[in-house]
């Protein structure tokens, strides 16, 4: 700001020039609608960041903090009461009460994509306009987790015309009152998404300086290179593997990565094949992929090779728990179960849905050669892929997974848990075993409130998991950026990949 | 000329008709579209609910029935990722596509007439040999190939142009947004109809050498020579006017052929045209929009197919087709 003084006193520069960056941000997909609620993915999360605010949100070290929540206690096991902040407006112009509150958590239990997150929350009281109490069904140590998507809607706005659709025009899905940093100007799907610097955002003491804001989807990882290098874009996300090195050699550009908490794994069925109920099997499948080699060769040494399913920031995670790679043991483990003359399996994966997803697992089939398994792999496109998964189509199949709640527990409910249709634990379970001990670890850890005695339970599944060889985890996906280097991302950027675009400085004016 | 039109009109519904069952057919092969408009934690029975609504669990014929009954009073459903009603979608991309093809076409035109004529006239010359083999080469390289290349120089190394989108857009007469008339969008423009034109060219240069060169043996071209008109008369009024006909026949084949080429240009200059729309219909799944895709573009090959006899039989009186009489 004084900077920005100086310039204007010294050369006379009218001050929007110094102040305002116009930015240009080009992503593989883009939000697929203005409600914040219509569905549960990245890009909608990064959206809800921009043009709404949660009540807390997560910071770079995997702590939370506080946002329209200024502050929370429990009063009992099951009763958090949270305070909000009573300076915010949203961008229609009404000021956040408790009502929008209640109304917003209402809203996320009737969405379809995020009542599985908010079953757990029996329901909102206001104690006073900017006092709620959150009552859960039971004790829920990830109570704060999913408050942070709780991006609060205005009730003055949208009541009365708030329904939520998922194949239809709704009033939420193309109108919008947030009341966050950034306000939508124009939107055409597909194309573009322009956003505004919202005049009266409550945080000043954010250092934004991004007056304006284009979000282009360009799906082609090629082209999206290309509008960053010839400048007609300041940022892109994600750049392929391959074009990793071009971005380095580029002077003016920057690129910026850290290890996601998105877990590549592989799933062995056990319901389909009799010769992976062997705990011995898939041991030395485990023992056999080189998941070091997979990252350094495939991935360009981006993404972190994995030897369990919790990302390091999460309670689960064990940090003596690495990938082993051992063909001779893993020869000697397939001799012990009687398989030394090896067996053919089918193995499925998809080809656009994770970062070079095709390639690993070709890399996986071509290492479970060494030990005699003959892998018939077959790769589709994401659309078709995740039907085929479904159905179980195949011994091996491939599934990434992101945990929502930032927890490990997350990923053991819906990739470890034995399947139950009503419930949808095990949805992804395509191992298609039940594990009564992960089973009981999971129940556990969803009422479990005390955090050291929670880790303990986690650590628990994980190295169960880890023994029996249940899935073969490989990698945590990698998040790669590439911005101009005026465009001081590494600031705003977490390893949940959600930018804090309101946050973001720009050191120089660009785009005039 | 009415009973020509309408028994067009026949073969277009009977094209139609079709599509829209072939269309139908491969839908099972896409994917789940409700599995690509949900986030991962929604549990198989809300998802199943789901598709019961959309109507994808009734019998193929059921729905098919449906489509046809709607598409009959002009309503082609609504795309899933839209939001809006199919044919809306697409008319709103389609002048982006149109501009591009038309300003490709106009390259082909003005590079493929003379150098086609002077391939014929001086077959020995060293620029007649250049350009044959230039034009080997466009027939060759797949056109992702030339268009990467483009935008590598152009775009990335040079900076010259722009590599992606239509840029600036004016709205012409209030109904069509258009890059043509201002510097930005025309600079735009430049790459992607450039490659499409670099495909399609030599197409048209070895078939205007090879008409022209037939014709300039001809009597009337003699006749005219031992007249005494001048060389330019004889060759790009009396030889060019009569190597056209092919000309026109086979432009208006490859104006339909443009359409799918758009579907690769516009994917690597994310030209917000038809061809775009449909890669990311098909990787969305949005089965609706995917089928009107197709409906459309079936009209559009009956379309300039038929413009292109009426224009034939304009050009060449002696040619009579079936029905038309003029």
């Amino acid at each position: 700001m004084l900077r920005c003084l100086l310039i204007l006193l010294g050369m006379g520069f009218s001050a929007f020039s110094c102040l305002a960056a116009d930015i240009r941000v080009a992503v593989d997909a883009d939000p697929i609608s203005l409600d914040p609620h219509e569905q549960l993915s990245e890009a909608g999360i990064q959206y809800s960041h921009t043009v709404f605010d949660p009540l807390v949100r997560w910071r770079q070290n995997g702590t939370l903090e506080p946002r329209l929540a200024q502050s929370w206690q429990m009063l009992d096991a099951n009763t958090m009461r949270v305070q909000l902040r009573n300076d915010v407006q949203f961008h229609s112009g009404n000021r956040m009460t408790a009502d929008d509150v209640l109304f917003t958590v209402a809203r996320l239990k009737g969405s379809v994509d995020f009542k599985a997150l908010f079953n757990v929350v029996q329901n909102v009281d206001k104690v006073d306009d900017y006092t709620v109490d959150i009552h859960t069904t039971h004790a829920y140590p990830l109570l704060l987790n999913i408050l942070a998507y709780v991006f609060v809607m205005d009730k003055g706005f949208y009541e009365g015309k708030a329904e939520i659709v998922k194949f239809g025009q709704t009033f939420a899905s193309s109108n919008v009152s947030g009341s966050g940093p950034f306000q939508v100007k124009e939107r055409i799907a597909g194309q573009r998404l322009v956003l505004e610097r919202n005049p009266n955002y409550w945080d000043q003491t954010s250092s934004g300086n991004v007056q304006r804001m284009e979000w282009l989807p360009i799906r082609s990882d090629s082209t999206r290179l290309a509008a960053l290098l010839t400048g007609g874009v300041d940022a892109i996300s994600p750049v392929a593997p391959i074009d990793i090195a071009r971005v380095q050699r580029t002077p003016d550009i920057q690129l910026l990565s850290m290890t996601g908490t998105r877990i590549v794994m592989l799933q062995l069925n056990q319901s389909r094949r009799k010769e992976l109920q062997h705990p011995k099997v898939r041991q030395a499948m485990s023992l056999a992929i080189n998941q070091s080699l997979i990252v350094e060769k495939i991935l360009r040494g981006y993404g972190e090779a994995a030897g369990q399913l919790s990302a390091t920031a999460f309670a689960g995670h064990i940090s003596d728990l690495m990938p082993q790679y051992d063909i001779e043991k893993a020869k000697q483990l397939m001799a012990e179960a009687g398989y030394q003359e090896g067996f053919r399996i089918t193995m499925m994966a998809p080809n656009n849905r994770y970062m070079s997803d095709e390639k690993v697992a070709q890399a996986a089939a071509a290492m479970l050669e060494k030990i005699n398994i003959k892998v018939d792999l077959k790769t589709f496109p994401k659309a078709q892929y995740f039907q085929l998964f479904d159905q179980r189509a195949a011994d091996v199949m491939m599934l990434g997974w992101q945990s929502d709640t930032f927890d490990s527990n997350n990923i053991f409910e819906f990739t470890l848990a034995c399947r139950d249709l009503k419930t949808g634990l095990g949805t992804y379970n395509a191992g298609e075993f039940c594990d009564p001990l992960i089973e009981q670890g999971v129940r556990l850890a969803n009422r479990e409130m005390q955090p050291k005695q929670r880790e303990r339970i986690l650590q628990g599944i994980e190295h169960h998991t880890a023994q029996e060889a249940l899935v073969i985890p490989l990698y945590w996906q990698p998040i790669i950026w590439a911005t101009k280097r005026s465009v001081q991302l590494e600031g705003v950027l977490n390893f949940l990949n959600f930018p804090y675009w309101g946050d973001l400085e720009v050191s120089e004016g660009i785009h005039g | 000329m009415v009973s020509f039109i309408g028994r067009r009109l026949c073969q277009a519904l009977f094209v139609l008709l079709i599509i829209s069952v072939v269309s139908f057919v491969i839908q099972d092969n896409l994917g789940d579209p409700v599995r690509q408009m949900v986030g991962q934690s929604v549990s198989l029975q809300e998802r199943a609910a789901l598709q019961q609504e959309l109507g994808l669990n009734d019998p193929l014929l059921q729905q098919y029935g449906r489509f046809l009954m709607g598409a009959l009073q002009g309503d082609l459903g609504m795309s899933y990722y839209y939001k809006q009603p199919t044919l809306d979608v697409i008319v709103s991309r389609l002048p982006a596509t149109l501009e591009l093809s038309f300003c490709a076409l106009l390259l082909v035109i003005i590079l493929a007439t003379p150098l086609g004529v002077i391939a014929a006239i001086h077959p020995k010359s060293l620029l007649s040999r250049a350009v044959l083999f230039i034009s080997t080469l466009g027939l060759s390289i797949p056109i992702f190939i030339v268009a990467v290349f483009l935008m590598y120089f152009f775009a990335i190394e040079w900076r010259v142009l722009p590599s992606f989108g239509r840029g600036e857009t004016t709205s012409f007469l209030g109904l069509w947004q258009t890059g043509l008339f201002n510097k930005d969008g025309l600079r735009h423009l430049l790459l992607p109809s450039f490659s499409l034109a670099f495909v399609l060219t030599p197409i048209f240069i070895r078939l205007i050498r090879a008409e022209m060169q037939d014709v300039l043996q001809s009597d009337f071209i003699r006749y005219a020579w031992s007249k005494g008109i001048s060389a330019p008369r004889i060759y790009f009024l009396h030889a060019l006017k009569n190597t056209m006909l092919p000309v026109i026949t086979v432009g208006g084949i490859q104006a339909g052929t443009l359409v799918a080429y758009t579907i690769l240009t516009e994917s690597i200059f994310q030209w917000p045209g038809m061809g775009l729309l449909f890669m990311e219909a098909v990787t969305r799944v949005d089965v609706p929009l995917i089928s009107a895709y197709l409906m459309v573009v079936g009209v559009i090959f009956v379309v300039t197919n038929t413009l292109v006899d009426v224009v034939y039989s304009m050009v060449n009186p002696r040619v009579r087709i079936p029905g038309y009489s003029a």
